[in-house]
């Protein structure tokens, strides 16, 4: 998936992926990241 | 060097199926569509039901978690035989006898019970091993069944229903004051009630030890309440309420506050408090969330199972000064998930799991045990939210695999090798690691335990005041034979 450029809104979990982690795999792809939120599912 | 120990572990259900309705997910739910209401009345267990449920009877002691590999689940299609209330950490109690225990824990004329109801919850808490005299006189009153209706009318009370009628209900504490509806007081007194009757079950563990209530210094509440008014939301201290109702009379305390990681950072500083010399019996306690009942309806009712989210939890942990014979926290290995580690599943678990280990010269496989968030799957996997324990037990296991410690191919072994089965109700700090204390405490002192690791999580980030989650840990030892 070639991310450069592209506006991505990222969706984060806890036990999972975080938001902060997802964000900044996103940025080093050239992504622009328009909006990070966690969640918690428990 | 010798370390503080954990002297006792007490737990306690309520099951409030009545209450589901004021959970923060079926309250809002209801609101848009009241119409759900009789959907969710029909999905509500019995007390039998709920008593007889294999994770209930593991979170109070009655059976070993481990035994829930081996029940084909659905658990709840099955149950218990001879399930009793009362298990060896403490007891799953009743919704009437709830409503009483919230009666008794109100300082403030908050809640009024009908008569008749009063009446017989009265003659059944006079039968409760831990209810005396003295509590008893602590009901006064009941009340009109009209006069409770008028004041949910005219008042702004909530009602309080068992078995589909009114039974009773909560005023609220100020005209004007949002932190001081009737729907708040209800969390809290809720808390508050649930967390002093784990309380009760600690000392009538530890009595038997010689320790008395009255022995106890300090008091930490780690439950996610917010205790306070409209200057001053969540100021807290509901751990010196507590105290107050637990015999603790020369005690103080504190709350400690770090969402669902709350109760792993307690334990830490009640043993730091212990091993400084300034306190020598020191209390932890987490109390039931309210607002976590029913959060997964939506979820249950899809998939035509009962509610499962029917219960209210607490727990209590009795932190004393090493004494040779309990398992000692190793204060010298503690994990802590520092601001510059960021969010990655990695980076956590180096944290708290390969930092301490390391200060150890331990290996992760070298940990008989490890408890995580211990939420009981068959709560959240039918509404998609995954194994929790499940995940958690993956992302070490990958971490011992990264470290040269575990095989690739072993990655799912590593579940019920080290780790454990959910069994814990999802009941926000509850579930973070410390409902397979008392079991590895007892595994401990039956000889059968040398060491487990207690991984608490919180989701800092729901709170609007920073991207972060947090993290700590605590290694637990058993005594040397």
């Amino acid at each position: 998936m070639n991310l450069v450029g592209k506006k991505v809104i990222v969706l984060g979990e806890r036990d999972g992926v975080q938001g902060t982690a997802l964000s900044e795999c996103v940025r080093a792809a050239g992504g622009d990241v328009v909006l990070n939120i966690n969640q918690c599912f428990v | 060097m010798q370390f503080p120990v954990i002297k006792a572990v007490s737990y306690a259900l309520t099951h409030t199926p009545g209450l589901v309705r004021y959970g923060s997910k079926p309250e809002r739910e209801l609101r848009k569509d009241p119409k759900l209401d009789q959907q969710i009345t029909e999905h509500l267990r019995s007390f039998e039901q709920a008593c007889a449920y294999h994770p209930n009877q593991v979170f109070i002691g009655s059976l070993p978690p481990e035994s829930l590999w081996d029940i084909p689940r659905p658990w709840w299609q099955s149950s218990v035989n001879g399930s009793a209330r009362f298990g060896p950490f403490g007891e799953i109690m009743p919704e009437d006898e709830f409503y009483g225990l919230l009666r008794f824990a109100d300082e403030f004329d908050l809640v009024s019970l009908e008569e008749k109801f009063q009446e017989s919850i009265r003659a059944r808490l006079n039968e409760h091993p831990l209810i005396n005299e003295t509590d008893l006189a602590r009901l006064g009153a009941g009340v009109a069944l009209d006069t409770i209706k008028a004041k949910v009318a005219n008042e702004a009370a909530l009602p309080l229903y068992h078995e589909g009628r009114i039974v009773g209900c909560i005023a609220s504490g100020h005209e004007e004051d949002p932190f001081l509806t009737a729907s708040i007081l209800l969390e809290n007194l809720a808390c508050k009630a649930t967390g002093v009757l784990a309380l009760r079950w600690l000392f009538e563990q530890s009595r038997h030890d010689g320790i008395a209530a009255s022995a106890i210094d300090y008091v930490i509440n780690s439950g996610e309440e917010a205790v306070g008014d409209r200057y001053q939301r969540g100021a807290g201290n509901l751990a010196k309420a507590m105290a107050e109702l637990s015999g603790c009379e020369n005690s103080t305390g504190s709350d400690v506050k770090a969402f669902c990681c709350g109760p792993i950072h307690s334990v830490v500083i009640a043993a730091a408090l212990v091993q400084a010399g300034i306190f020598q019996s020191v209390v932890v306690v987490g109390g039931g969330a309210l607002g976590k009942l029913g959060m997964k309806f939506r979820g249950h009712l899809s998939k035509s199972q009962p509610i499962l989210e029917d219960v209210l939890a607490a727990f209590a942990i009795l932190v004393g000064p090493h004494d040779g014979r309990n398992p000692a926290i190793r204060l010298d290995a503690i994990g802590k998930h520092d601001v510059r580690f960021g969010g990655s599943a990695q980076a956590i678990a180096e944290a708290l799991i390969a930092a301490p280990l390391e200060k150890l010269g331990l290996g992760i496989p070298d940990i008989d045990k490890y408890s995580v968030e211990l939420h009981n799957p068959e709560v959240t996997e039918p509404a998609g939210s995954g194994n929790i324990p499940q995940f958690n037990y993956r992302t070490i296991a990958s971490l011992a695999v990264l470290r040269g410690e575990w095989s690739r191919t072993m990655i799912k072994d590593f579940e019920k090798q080290h780790g454990l089965p959910g069994f814990s109700p999802t009941q926000g700090h509850v579930p973070s690691a410390v409902p397979y204390l008392g079991h590895a405490r007892d595994s401990m002192l039956r000889g059968e335990l040398k060491t487990a690791m207690f991984i608490g999580k919180g989701s800092l980030f729901l709170g609007k005041m920073t991207n972060l989650s947090d993290g700590m840990s605590f290694i637990l030892e058993a005594p040397d034979k």
